[in-house]
């Protein structure tokens, strides 16, 4: 027993002196760390292509957007990242509102239609999702399903609704809800809601298991999920519909990226970004990650942004920062 | 029997300072918590703070706790009667299968235990019956009491086995009926370990939210879970986290009071004898291993099911690309941890029982605190003093096991305390005055008495450090993807087919692990 500890010590010394070395040399390299609250499995191989092309080596920390993002302003100063990439604006906005992001260059920040970028011009967004309402389609079919977020406050909703008031992205479409039909009116939904019994899940998948096991008839979530079940499942009893054109049920929210404050490898972090907003990788994004690309003009292929703006409410991406108020909100409402 | 017997004076210094350095290690996280609380603006604070909400989180959590205390209790003692005190066959059989619970992550489990139910459940497709999938305290009290038990399980395997066969001998001379020998002698002997399992347990269920998220029962660390999953908000946070704190610091007194001044070891002269075995019939063999399969059917078979059928669904090959490193991550990262937490916890438990004093005491207290602060809150306070203290230590692999030991040392506190409240000073003293030296006579005498307490130690780190989540995603090295990072990766975007493998290899290495363990200690036995 005492000779395992005495090995483990010994490891333990070297492996730190292993580190000093490692970050005497890591100032030396082409590299950059990125933060990364977007999954593994959905964007390493287009690191990888970066990492090709480029020269440039990329180190990735993959984890919870929200996580990453509260471990960046806990590391202020000293954070080892150079480039954070967030699945929704309030995450952005937190490391924003806290001084974490550097202003980004035009060439990034001119490049994309002025509702992907905040006005700060200190983030911008590398890929957009859209909020729909998910419903069974052995138990409904889409002319039943409601024109407005707000009819589900309806009687005959009752019960069969499934909603994530704790998931980031439906509490981005509250902050959304807030800025366009005013806080009473949102204040008043959410209370409506709840008194109409929508069920609270932890996350957008757990919508979607309930929808496909009868628990619930709808769900308020992300449109991709769908599309990439779809893919490896076609029974997949579950569709999706938007409401209204401009109804704020149809928000479209953004993952993107910014340059955290202390990188000194502000270059090498701006061509990292740069690339997410080439044609190379918007059609990826399109294809692979079933999402919608932020820049206009691709070859036509699966869905194009230019469709889903024309249903979207249209809002101010800086407006999506103010968490803070959209959860002071759901907690007096008791929905957190 | 129950006499009072400590060593009196200092502690030598090599139990001392491992003890002090966790003592201080653990308040780390507890001084930052009450820096980020004090942070915040105060009106605000206080109507976070006194709302009526947290009045029912705290009705939630104490009901849900009790509960799993009282199921846990039922579904363990059989467990552990039957592995250490009867002639079952395929004992050692029976005591991996009541481990291996523990290795499967509590939100599988979860996840498994919901996709039984609705209209497009496994009962549905299967059978054609449709059932409520479960949900709320129910659903939360059934997935944590299956995934849970095996804590008491071992903590009362560590007491059976310490148990002292004489003192029955004399209450049978005297009379007794195995009834009361039952309630007189043995639950009496056998109370440290089970306050230490119910204590792990209770810290366990205040602690979870993996289940209760998924089950949608509403306690105090589901509502932390929530605040830290959406808020950067980290004041309102830190105040649920010092409000779980106080929860527990209740509890950790309660288990004191419980336990002051007990010991239970043998002041007699020779040897212990063997334990009485009880003689099963047939029938009682059948009955013993129809109970054990039925536990694990739900806790182990059907999600070990519902990963192989995810599994079926296609695995994209992409993934063995990070397979092997993932393995290889995973061990070396808890396995030393459950080394370092053992030789942390050896030396806590052994003064506070050996050298009881308001010190020593609160020393061991402070254990369990480490494990009482959540995760998340504790990585965050590791950010804070480590990029301070010793920058060129952040994020290294070093610091994640020291960070997983501190944490899950409490784990493996109760077996080691059990073994040592029945190793008998007498011999140690003995061995000193034949003129050896206080070390080598407590590692000769003992040393090798708490050899199961260590085992199962040990054991309880190495699984929980496998399934860990929070504290690795943020002080791992960079690229440093562990078998649960992958499993949460992965089915968060909702590919379970993708994350089937990782989850199975978390059960095939823990499974491997506590064999490994255990066929030590019945080599040595």
């Amino acid at each position: 027993m005492s000779s395992i500890l005495l090995i483990l010590q010994k490891r333990i010394v070297s492996l730190a002196v292993l580190c000093c070395l490692l970050f005497v040399a890591e100032t030396a390299l082409a590299q950059i760390t990125v933060y990364s609250g977007r999954n593994r499995a959905l964007v390493e191989p287009l690191v990888d292509r970066f990492q090709a092309e480029t020269g440039i080596t990329v180190r990735v920390r993959y984890g919870g957007t929200t996580q990453l993002a509260v471990a960046i302003l806990e590391e202020g100063r000293r954070s080892p990242a150079d480039v954070f990439w967030s699945q929704d604006a309030g995450a952005l906005g937190a490391l924003h509102n806290g001084d974490m992001l550097l202003a980004l260059p035009d060439s990034l920040t001119q490049a994309l239609p002025p509702q992907f970028r905040n006005s700060a011009g200190s983030w911008i967004s590398t890929s957009a999702r859209a909020r729909v309402l998910a419903y069974n389609t052995k138990q409904i079919s889409a002319e039943e399903l409601p024109a407005s977020v707000y009819d589900l406050t309806k009687p005959e909703w009752r019960g069969k609704v499934g909603w994530a008031p704790a998931n980031a992205s439906f509490q981005s479409f509250v902050t959304a809800m807030r800025a366009l039909d005013g806080e009473e009116k949102t204040r008043q939904w959410l209370e409506d809601m709840r008194r109409n019994g929508a069920i609270a899940y932890n996350n957008n998948n757990s919508i979607l298991q309930a929808i496909e096991a009868g628990e619930v008839l709808v769900g308020l979530t992300n449109h991709y999920y769908i599309d990439r079940a779809l893919g490896s499942n076609t029974n997949y009893p579950i569709w999706f519909a938007f409401f209204d054109a401009g109804d704020s049920g149809n928000l479209i929210n953004i993952a993107g990226m910014g340059i955290v404050a202390p990188s000194r490898r502000v270059e090498q972090a701006t061509r990292f970004i740069h690339f997410m907003i080439q044609e190379e990788a918007q059609q990826f994004f399109r294809d692979s990650t079933f999402e919608y690309p932020v820049t206009t003009g691709l070859a036509p292929g699966y869905r194009l942004i230019e469709d889903v703006l024309e249903l979207a409410p249209e809002i101010d991406l800086d407006l999506l920062e103010d968490l803070d108020g959209t959860l002071r909100l759901l907690r007096q409402t008791g929905l957190l | 029997m129950i006499s009072k017997r400590t060593l009196s004076g200092l502690p030598p210094w090599y139990f001392l300072l491992p003890a002090v350095f966790v003592g201080i290690s653990v308040l780390m996280p507890l001084v930052y918590l009450v820096i980020r609380a004090f942070d915040g603006d105060w009106s605000q604070t206080s109507e976070l703070v006194l709302r009526q909400r947290n009045l029912i989180l705290l009705k939630n959590t104490l009901m849900l706790t009790g509960s799993v205390v009282l199921v846990t209790t039922l579904l363990a003692f059989p467990f552990a009667w039957l592995t250490t005190r009867t002639n079952v066959p395929g004992v050692k059989l029976m005591t991996l299968l009541g481990v291996m619970p523990l290795a499967i992550p509590g939100y599988v489990l979860a996840y498994s235990l919901l996709g039984v139910g609705g209209t497009n459940g496994t009962l549905a497709q299967l059978f054609g019956i449709v059932i409520d999938r479960p949900s709320g305290f129910w659903g939360a009290l059934l997935a944590i009491s299956l995934y849970t038990f095996p804590y008491l399980f071992l903590n009362l395997r560590t007491g059976f086995l310490g148990l002292d066969p004489s003192v029955e001998e004399a209450a049978r001379s005297l009379g007794y009926s195995s009834r009361q020998i039952l309630f007189r002698v043995i639950i009496p002997q056998l109370k440290p370990s089970y306050l230490a399992g119910m204590l792990i347990i209770s810290l366990y269920v205040i602690g979870d939210f993996g289940a209760v998220s998924l089950m949608r029962f509403e306690t105090f660390s589901y509502a932390l879970f929530l605040q830290y999953e959406s808020a950067f908000d980290r004041v309102y946070a830190a105040w649920i986290a010092l409000m779980l704190l106080a929860l527990t610091s209740t509890i950790l007194v309660a288990e004191y009071k419980l336990l002051k001044g007990l010991s239970f070891y043998r002041i007699g002269v020779g040897s212990a004898r063997r334990t009485k075995i009880t003689e099963l019939s047939s029938w009682g063999i059948g009955l013993a291993w129809t109970y054990v399969l039925a536990v694990l059917t739900a806790a182990v078979v059907i999600p070990v099911v519902t990963i192989l059928f995810w599994m079926a669904q296609g695995v994209d090959p992409f993934i063995w690309n990070s397979f092997g490193d993932a393995i290889r991550n995973s061990i070396t990262a808890s396995a030393p941890a459950a080394l370092l937490a053992v030789f942390f916890a050896v030396p806590l438990a052994y003064i506070s029982i050996r050298y009881p004093s308001r010190m020593s005491n609160y020393l061991q207290r402070f254990a369990y605190l480490g494990y009482a602060t959540p995760p998340l809150a504790l990585a965050l306070a590791f950010i804070f003093f480590s990029l301070s203290a010793v920058p060129f230590l952040y994020q290294s692999l070093a610091l994640l096991v020291f960070a997983y030991a501190l944490h899950f040392l409490a784990e493996s506190m109760g077996p080691i305390r059990s073994a040592l409240y029945q190793a008998p000073p007498r011999i140690e003293e003995a061995a000193r005055s034949l003129g050896v030296s206080r070390f080598r006579a407590f590692w000769l005498t003992t040393f090798p008495l708490l050899k199961s307490g260590i085992v199962a130690g040990s054991a309880f780190v190495f699984l929980s450090a496998m399934k860990e989540l929070p504290i690795t995603f943020i002080l791992s090295p960079i690229g440093f993807e562990t078998l649960a990072v992958s499993v949460w990766g992965y089915s968060a975007e909702a590919m379970f087919a993708e994350a089937a493998p990782f989850a199975l290899s978390i059960l095939f290495f823990s499974v491997l692990f506590v064999y490994l363990l255990f066929a030590r200690e019945w080599k040595k036995a």
